[in-house]
């Protein structure tokens, strides 16, 4: 993961940049504290990044909006400049670059090559694989191609985003283009989705630290996701959950429960089903998230949530309409058509039972046997 | 799709058709089937005896003074687990919201931490129950594969649905998948099994009181 021998340590760097120790003290505990490790861990942490070198990082972009990487662009802690200058050497972003055309992809190219086997693959947005992957192509090469090549070189792999992480938007129903999530086309190599659309700035670069900082792929939960950001779901920690407890909800967005600030649950929130660090990190330097500001989560984090119905329909909500929900005209329907079914069939067994005793009614022999069925 | 998804959607139309066509089809089977013929002459008027299997539905649901040593651990064990699960199938926030995304109402709900306390009581008295009819030599013999499978479909149901509250047993969306798709087993064997009970016992006890009032019997 180490860049060339002759590539100054971060510690070198921060000092050359005339960061004070105590400053960088600050930052590490900060870092911990995000990172939910003990207070220690701040000397361990700080030890390690002065020593470490800056790990080379290639940010690949394929079907996604930008939100990932302007998300990304407002992190506080650490800010992105902070972030690019003195942890990560960003040696391709086609974004953010001021290369571009053949010399965007010279720099790429001469990245992979410099740190082969070590360097940090971030790819944010779905692959499109449809058609031999026509629905993404850049300088002459399909995104399937583009990203394989890339990746064999990579130490780990980070997608950025839902859709990078599951295929999001792209990989919704009916999926034209083919949309795969990144884990799913790179078989064998140690990938970490930091889900979210778009995910937490703080959780982009603090997943990128602890990297870093341990030379490891972090804990993992069954969705590759960081266990330190995503280990605990938005209703678990969201400071409107006595709301829930107390069965007080909002019904409607401007009804008195919603002034209140009661529980959204019934306005669609996904926030039991959702895992990921909004009800603690929260957005723009710890200010809000988006059930502070009045809003149900929308599990933007999760697998797939962009198919599973309407964003204001409750969890518990029948799904087998064709919206999604269950109307009460279907329900019904539905029921009268099996329970006019159920009385056919009922009365249709009872005239076979009733053929059946006549019939040994007719035979002399069974009359005790007819007595007792009657 | 994942098995949140396949226990709202799919699995559960399916359980949902089934149980409609079952429960009607034992109803109308049971009604229209031949009756035994009365054979005494009447005593009281179809009017009295209409009562009378009202009354029947009540007295016929109290335990019989005379029984009421023998039965009443029973009766009370009966009882207490059915008003729990009344109360958790009815009032938890949630399961009001299910219900009325078909029915299109909805109520006021409990606090989480009450219907928690019903629902560990009601498991706890399906535990006390099950060990009364394992217990009891005349109940066990008595008892078949239908008492044993109504008793655990119902009991994991609870279960499934407390692992979800308290977040235990692995993710959430999972445990619920789980609760959901239970739910889901349960309406499917509901018509077929001693479930079914729930849709006969008020008729056949009204029944019962209108045909001993018929008859000049008390009801």
């Amino acid at each position: 993961m180490a860049r060339p021998e002759t590539e100054p340590t971060i510690g070198e760097l921060l000092d050359r940049n005339g960061v004070s120790r105590r400053s960088f003290l600050k930052y590490c505990t900060a870092m911990a504290s995000l990172l939910a490790l003990p207070p220690i861990a701040a000397r361990a942490m700080a030890a390690q990044l002065r020593a470490a070198r800056r790990p080379s990082v290639i940010y690949l972009s394929f079907q996604e909006c930008t939100g990932c990487l302007e998300s990304f662009t407002r992190s506080f802690a650490p800010t992105i400049e902070n972030m690019i200058f003195n942890v990560i050497s960003l040696d391709c972003d086609d974004t953010l670059m001021a290369a571009a055309g053949a010399q965007a992809e010279k720099a790429r190219a001469q990245a992979m090559e410099a740190n082969y086997g070590k360097y940090l693959l971030v790819v944010d947005g779905a692959v499109p694989t449809a058609d031999g992957g026509v629905y993404h192509c850049a300088a002459g090469r399909t995104g399937i191609d583009l990203l394989t090549d890339c990746a064999k070189g990579a130490a780990a792999i980070v997608a950025v985003g839902t859709c990078a992480s599951f295929g999001g938007l792209p990989h919704a129903d009916p999926n034209p283009t083919g949309a795969r999530a990144i884990s799913a086309l790179v078989p064998g190599k140690p990938v970490i989705n930091v889900s979210g659309c778009p995910p937490i700035p703080e959780v982009i670069t603090g997943t990128f630290l602890q990297y870093v900082t341990t030379g490891r792929v972090p804990d993992l939960d069954e969705h590759l996701r960081p266990t330190v950001f995503y280990g605990n779901s938005i209703h678990n920690r969201c400071y409107r959950r006595p709301f829930y407890d107390r069965g007080e909800f909002a019904k409607t967005f401007d009804d008195e429960g919603a002034r209140n600030g009661w529980c959204l649950y019934e306005l669609g929130c996904k926030g039991p089903t959702t895992y990921n660090a909004c009800a603690t990190v929260k957005w723009n330097n710890a200010v809000s998230f988006p059930i502070q500001s009045g809003h149900p989560c929308l599990g933007c984090a999760e697998p797939e949530f962009w198919d599973r119905g309407s964003f204001y329909s409750p969890i518990p909500t029948a799904r087998w309409g064709k919206a999604g929900e269950v109307s009460t005209a279907e329900a019904g329907t539905l029921a009268a058509g099996a329970a006019l079914t159920g009385v056919a069939i009922g009365a249709g067994s009872v005239v076979l039972a009733r053929r059946r005793i006549s019939r040994l009614q007719r035979t002399p022999q069974s009359e005790s046997e007819t007595h007792n069925e009657e | 799709m994942d098995l949140v998804d396949f226990a709202r959607g799919t699995a559960l139309k399916i359980a949902f058709v089934v149980f409609f066509v079952g429960v009607l089809w034992r109803l109308v089977n049971v009604m229209l089937l031949r009756h035994r013929q009365m054979l005494s002459e009447p005593r009281r008027s179809v009017g009295a005896a209409v009562l009378g299997g009202l009354k029947g539905m009540g007295s016929r649901s109290w335990p019989h003074p005379e029984f009421i040593k023998r039965t009443v651990t029973g009766e009370a064990l009966g009882y207490s687990y059915h008003i729990g699960l009344f109360i958790v199938i009815l009032f938890f926030a949630p399961h009001i919201v299910f219900f009325g995304s078909f029915a299109g109402v909805r109520w006021p709900a409990l606090p989480s931490s009450i219907i928690t306390i019903f629902a560990v009581i009601t498991l706890t008295l399906f535990v006390a129950v099950l060990s009364r009819r394992l217990g009891h030599p005349v109940l066990r013999r008595l008892s078949n594969f239908d008492d044993y499978f109504s008793w655990f479909i119902v009991a994991l149901v609870l279960v499934t649905g407390l692992m979800a509250t308290a977040h235990v047993g692995g993710p959430y969306q999972r445990i619920l998948g789980l609760h959901i798709l239970s739910f889901d087993l349960l309406l499917i064997w509901y018509p077929f099994g001693k479930l079914m009970h729930s849709f006969y016992i008020f008729p056949t006890r009204a029944i019962d009181g209108y045909l001993m009032t018929r008859k000049g019997a008390p009801s």
